[in-house]
């Protein structure tokens, strides 16, 4: 292939040769363990807890002791949702989580109410935010626990989280917020937003997969998942992964020192993948429109197409997208991201998200802008039913 | 969830798209809701499939199903055809993965309804047997032996 165009960076994201240089030496010759006593025992920890201060500064939180490092995203959203719950109500109690929070957050939901609690799936509104309003209807006297995604995986829309948990926290709840694709795109301060726990990811960063940050602050009830060596102030046993701790701390770091710049570089391609393809194609549209939103994420809503299709062909063309179809993710129903704003299962199963990154330039997106069309052009005319759902007569 | 050669051949280059004007038999399966509708039409000599074509809304696989199975049955006799099984399509492609095997379902019913709507049109019996898809409950998901994980 001789073009790679890559716009998944919602999906995952190259790590940063920096990241990649600051991690290294932690592999083989500074690889000890850091809770032994001895020099290279030392040296570890030294290590770890630097990478522990830089995200505590990174993501505005109290104390280093707030900070746990864990495998990923879904490791934290799991520790948080199901830690939090069955520590603050061990004989079950009411949970509130929004009804486009990630897997990673639903499950554990859903394991809760198999396990004797309640668990209120709040839908978002059509405008893809969860309305402080309706988290506050949903809560009861016998709420422990809030969980309400920061920014969304598929459409981009960012929450308002700071309000949300004050809402939680008048009725004595625990607010949770997963904030994997926000970190370093837009900003967040665990203190100024309120927050009890939030949820990181290295690799949406540009750090290494399989690592990931909890923030819990202090006093939250907490029950661990991982139980053995108390590492991680008893809250995440395992040896910690050095070399994924630092890699993260160095990727957090330049994403916050970048993002002055890269923000609003972001937002402008964004917005031209947005402007160019429902400028060139009739019968598409952004999914999310309203601010905030996620600097890096256009999501379009393309009729009449089916979004594996439309991968598969852009694929085919050198360029990395992803789509909400149910024929993408192996199961049988659309995103129910978008199902959950309303959008009708027919327009959900031609859903593209095109995120953008460091690596992307204003080229790439023209390239983009080049190719699509005739894609869908040519699905289109491919399709037995688009003239009768359209009403539009083909070329 | 990969897709064999042969099925991105046919996603890629389909065979046998479009529509035959005045076609002796037409099938339209599936439901825009569930993602994919197929919509075959043929041309009939001597009961046998003398032109094919068809047009589909859907993945990779509806796409290469459809391509695949007017292949397969132009030329067939009208019974041939129907007899045509949503497994031979998937061996025919080297195979599906299992969650797109549905796709199959929905080529095979496709042609089956278009070879049944020229013998009704025809004043004959349909010979394809119920048409699963003209029932309004019927689910072109729910036939999918091999995709019971849960």
């Amino acid at each position: 292939m001789d073009r790679m165009i890559y716009l998944d960076y919602a999906a995952t994201t190259p790590v940063d040769p920096r990241v990649t240089e600051a991690m290294l030496p932690y592999f083989s010759e500074r690889f000890g363990n850091p809770n032994s006593l001895y020099a290279l025992g030392r040296d570890a920890y030294r290590a770890l807890e630097q990478a522990r201060e830089q995200v505590t500064a990174g993501i505005g939180a109290q104390h280093p002791n707030e900070v746990v490092f864990t495998g990923g995203g879904t490791e934290s959203d799991n520790a948080a949702v199901i830690g939090i719950a069955t520590k603050a109500a061990p004989n079950g109690g009411h949970v509130v989580v929004s009804a486009f929070e990630h897997h990673a957050v639903l499950e554990p939901a859903h394991y809760l109410e198999k396990h004797g609690y309640e668990v209120t799936y709040l839908r978002p509104r059509a405008d893809g935010l969860v309305h402080v309003e309706d988290v506050r209807a949903a809560l009861k006297r016998e709420t422990v626990l809030v969980s309400i995604m920061h920014g969304n995986n598929e459409i981009g829309t960012v929450q308002p989280i700071r309000e949300i948990g004050e809402a939680a926290h008048e009725v004595g709840a625990y607010m949770h917020t997963d904030a994997a694709q926000t970190l370093g795109k837009v900003p967040f301060n665990a203190q100024e937003l309120g927050i009890d726990a939030a949820t990181f990811s290295g690799h949406k960063i540009y750090g290494p997969k399989g690592v990931g940050a909890l923030y819990i602050k202090r006093r939250t009830p907490f029950a661990p998942l991982l139980r053995g060596g108390g590492q991680e102030f008893k809250k995440r046993s395992g040896t910690q992964n050095v070399p994924g701790a630092i890699g993260f701390a160095a990727a957090l770091r330049i994403m916050l020192e970048e993002y002055p710049t890269e923000g609003p570089r972001l937002t402008a391609l964004r917005d031209r993948i947005i402007d160019g393809v429902t400028s060139s194609l009739e019968n598409t549209e952004a999914t999310a429109k309203g601010d905030p939103r996620l600097p890096n994420i256009a999501h379009l809503l393309i009729k009449g197409v089916e979004g594996e299709a439309m991968l598969l062909q852009l694929d085919a063309k050198g360029i990395a997208v992803s789509t909400g179809s149910a024929c993408s993710s192996g199961s049988l129903e659309p995103s129910h991201v978008l199902l959950s704003i309303g959008c009708p299962a027919e327009l959900a199963h031609g859903s593209l998200r095109a995120s953008v990154g460091r690596l992307t330039t204003a080229d790439d997106i023209e390239y983009f802008l080049d190719v699509f069309p005739l894609i869908v052009e040519r699905l289109r005319a491919m399709s037995p039913v688009y003239q009768k759902m359209f009403g539009t007569v083909l070329k | 969830m990969l897709y064999t050669d042969k099925v991105m051949d046919h996603f890629n280059n389909p065979r046998n798209v479009g529509v035959i004007e005045n076609a002796d038999g037409v099938g339209e399966v599936g439901n825009p809701v569930c993602g994919d509708v197929m919509k075959i039409t043929i041309r009939v000599d001597d009961d046998r499939i003398d032109d094919i074509k068809f047009q589909t809304l859907g993945c990779g696989a509806a796409i290469a199903t459809s391509s695949l199975v007017t292949e397969m049955a132009r030329g067939m006799t009208l019974d041939e055809a129907v007899h045509i099984t949503k497994r031979q399509v998937a061996d025919e492609l080297g195979g599906l993965p299992p969650a797109k095997m549905h796709c199959s379902v929905l080529a095979t019913d496709g042609l089956k309804a278009a070879v049944d709507d020229y013998l009704v049109s025809h004043g004959r019996e349909p010979i394809a047997g119920p048409i699963l898809t003209s029932d309004p409950h019927f689910d072109p998901h729910g036939d999918e032996d091999d995709d019971a994980d849960e």
